[in-house]
């Protein structure tokens, strides 16, 4: 098979694919030496970005979605002092390369110091760590110990509120 | 054909303390959910955003073959937080023979269901393009048997299978504990039947409560489980008959600086199988990459 590629700056050429070393029949990739740069970077940003475009939900519909036994839970480690030290560091491990070290949130992701997650009740926070919100960005946080997750929310509870930025 | 001469066991060790180094002098904070098995898949997905880097190497000595090291090179990227896509280089290097590279895996992990159940399912598909060399066993399906581990890299390498692999991924997390079970099918995109083969795994972190300080060599660190997985036959011969099978004990530890060490021996519990596969893994994560390419906060 021969394939003839017109050029304005060089004379036609002639490309003869290389033989194949697979067996006869393979599907070849030489499509994608026909997709241009410019196209292979935009569809690169385009999957790269696909997670910005899906960024967790901030207008706290997922509240409404918590079950009210889930959401009349209480922290069983509310009152253990070493509690909220540790869920700093599971935090910092888990959730501040989205959230921010500070937890106000990095480049538009919600603000866990936020009035509406102030107001969250413990049960309300641990449905959404188990849960997630996988198609606004926020996936779920199962597999990580229930232990822990009780944890981190005793740690945010201790983090002082910061005015709300857009999110 | 590609052929290179087998590197000695030196040289592989060398460049698995290379990459170790490199990754543990990366940013100080990165971990993941994954849990420590080498062929079962949990339903937990890559971070949205994340980056894995991970060599994930197998090594063994069948019965009247040659003793082989097979290193597996995974990138697996976090699309969306119900989608993880993965690329995987895979090769081997076989003693008294050569060393070759055997192919490539793509595969993706769907989960479709918007919150989390008493089981949970993950949807996998995959395509596949890798020679009859090929000694890696991320899965077994169908009628594997030991006896292709004793032919010889020039006869094997030439013969190149595609395939098609689905996978139903279901987990259950309960007090620590994960459990999952994986359902394979497969089809070589020749004129093959589709080929069968199941992976079970549980485990657990050693503690369940996390430390208030930040430390190398606490519990929570730690994961401990076992892994079960083999093949069942094809579509006209379904069953156990003439099928390989293995199980064993897999750990593995996420150290502060980001590095995961994974390992696990596992046993061959039939004639048909190797009788002891060494198994280990080196993983990082590349935290958010797609932050890497944002200015402002």
């Amino acid at each position: 098979m021969k394939m003839r590629f017109q050029s304005t700056t060089t004379p036609d050429v002639e490309i003869v694919p290389s033989q194949s070393t697979t067996t006869p029949g393979a599907p070849s990739f030489a499509f994608l030496q026909r997709v241009g740069r410019t196209n292979a970077a935009l569809f690169l940003a385009l999957f790269l970005f696909i997670p910005a475009l899906l960024i967790a939900e901030s207008d706290g519909k997922w509240l409404h979605r918590v079950p009210d036994e889930d959401r009349a839970r209480t922290n069983p480690f509310a009152s253990k002092p070493d509690a909220a030290a540790a869920g700093k560091v599971v935090f910092n491990e888990n959730c501040a390369k989205c959230h921010g070290a500070d937890a106000t949130g990095l480049h538009n992701r919600p603000n866990l110091r936020s009035e509406r997650i102030r107001h969250a009740t413990d049960g309300e926070l641990a449905w959404m760590l188990k849960n997630g919100n996988p198609y606004k960005g926020m996936p779920p946080w199962s597999s990580l110990p229930e232990q822990q997750r009780w944890q981190i929310i005793a740690y945010l509870r201790t983090l002082p509120p910061v005015p709300p930025t857009g999110n | 054909m590609i052929r290179i001469p087998a590197p000695s066991q030196r040289q592989i060790l060398a460049l698995a303390a290379l990459l170790t180094l490199g990754l543990a002098l990366q940013s100080p904070i990165a971990r993941a959910q994954e849990k420590p098995y080498f062929v079962t898949y949990s339903t937990d997905l890559e971070e949205p955003g994340n980056l894995e880097i991970a060599l994930k190497g197998l090594t063994a000595s069948p019965k009247d073959a040659n003793a082989f090291v097979s290193p597996t090179l995974e990138l697996e990227y976090g699309a969306t937080a119900w989608w993880t896509t993965e690329v995987y280089a895979q090769g081997q290097s076989t003693a008294n023979d050569s060393a070759v590279f055997t192919g490539f895996r793509w595969e993706n992990r769907f989960k479709p269901l918007p919150r989390e159940y008493w089981i949970n399912p993950v949807l996998y598909v995959e395509y596949e393009r890798v020679s009859q060399a090929d000694k890696s066993i991320l899965e077994v399906t169908g009628h594997d048997s030991i006896s292709r581990f004793q032919v010889n890299n020039g006869q094997s390498h030439g013969i190149v299978e595609k395939s098609i692999e689905g996978k139903l991924i279901l987990s259950s997390n309960f007090k620590g504990w994960n459990a999952s079970e994986n359902f394979i099918a497969e089809k070589n995109l020749s004129n093959e039947p589709w080929e069968f083969g199941y992976a079970l795994a549980t485990a657990r972190p050693l503690t369940l409560a996390a430390s208030s300080h930040k430390c190398w060599l606490c519990l929570q660190n730690f994961d401990a489980g076992a892994e079960l997985y083999g093949g069942l036959g094809t579509r006209y011969s379904f069953g156990l008959k003439q099928t390989s099978h293995y199980a064993g004990p897999a750990v593995d530890f996420r150290t502060p600086a980001g590095v995961t060490y994974s390992f696990s021996p596992q046993f061959g519990l039939n004639d048909n199988s190797i009788g002891v596969l060494w198994r280990f893994k080196i993983s990082y994560e590349v935290q958010q990459l797609r932050d890497l390419f944002r200015s402002s906060k």
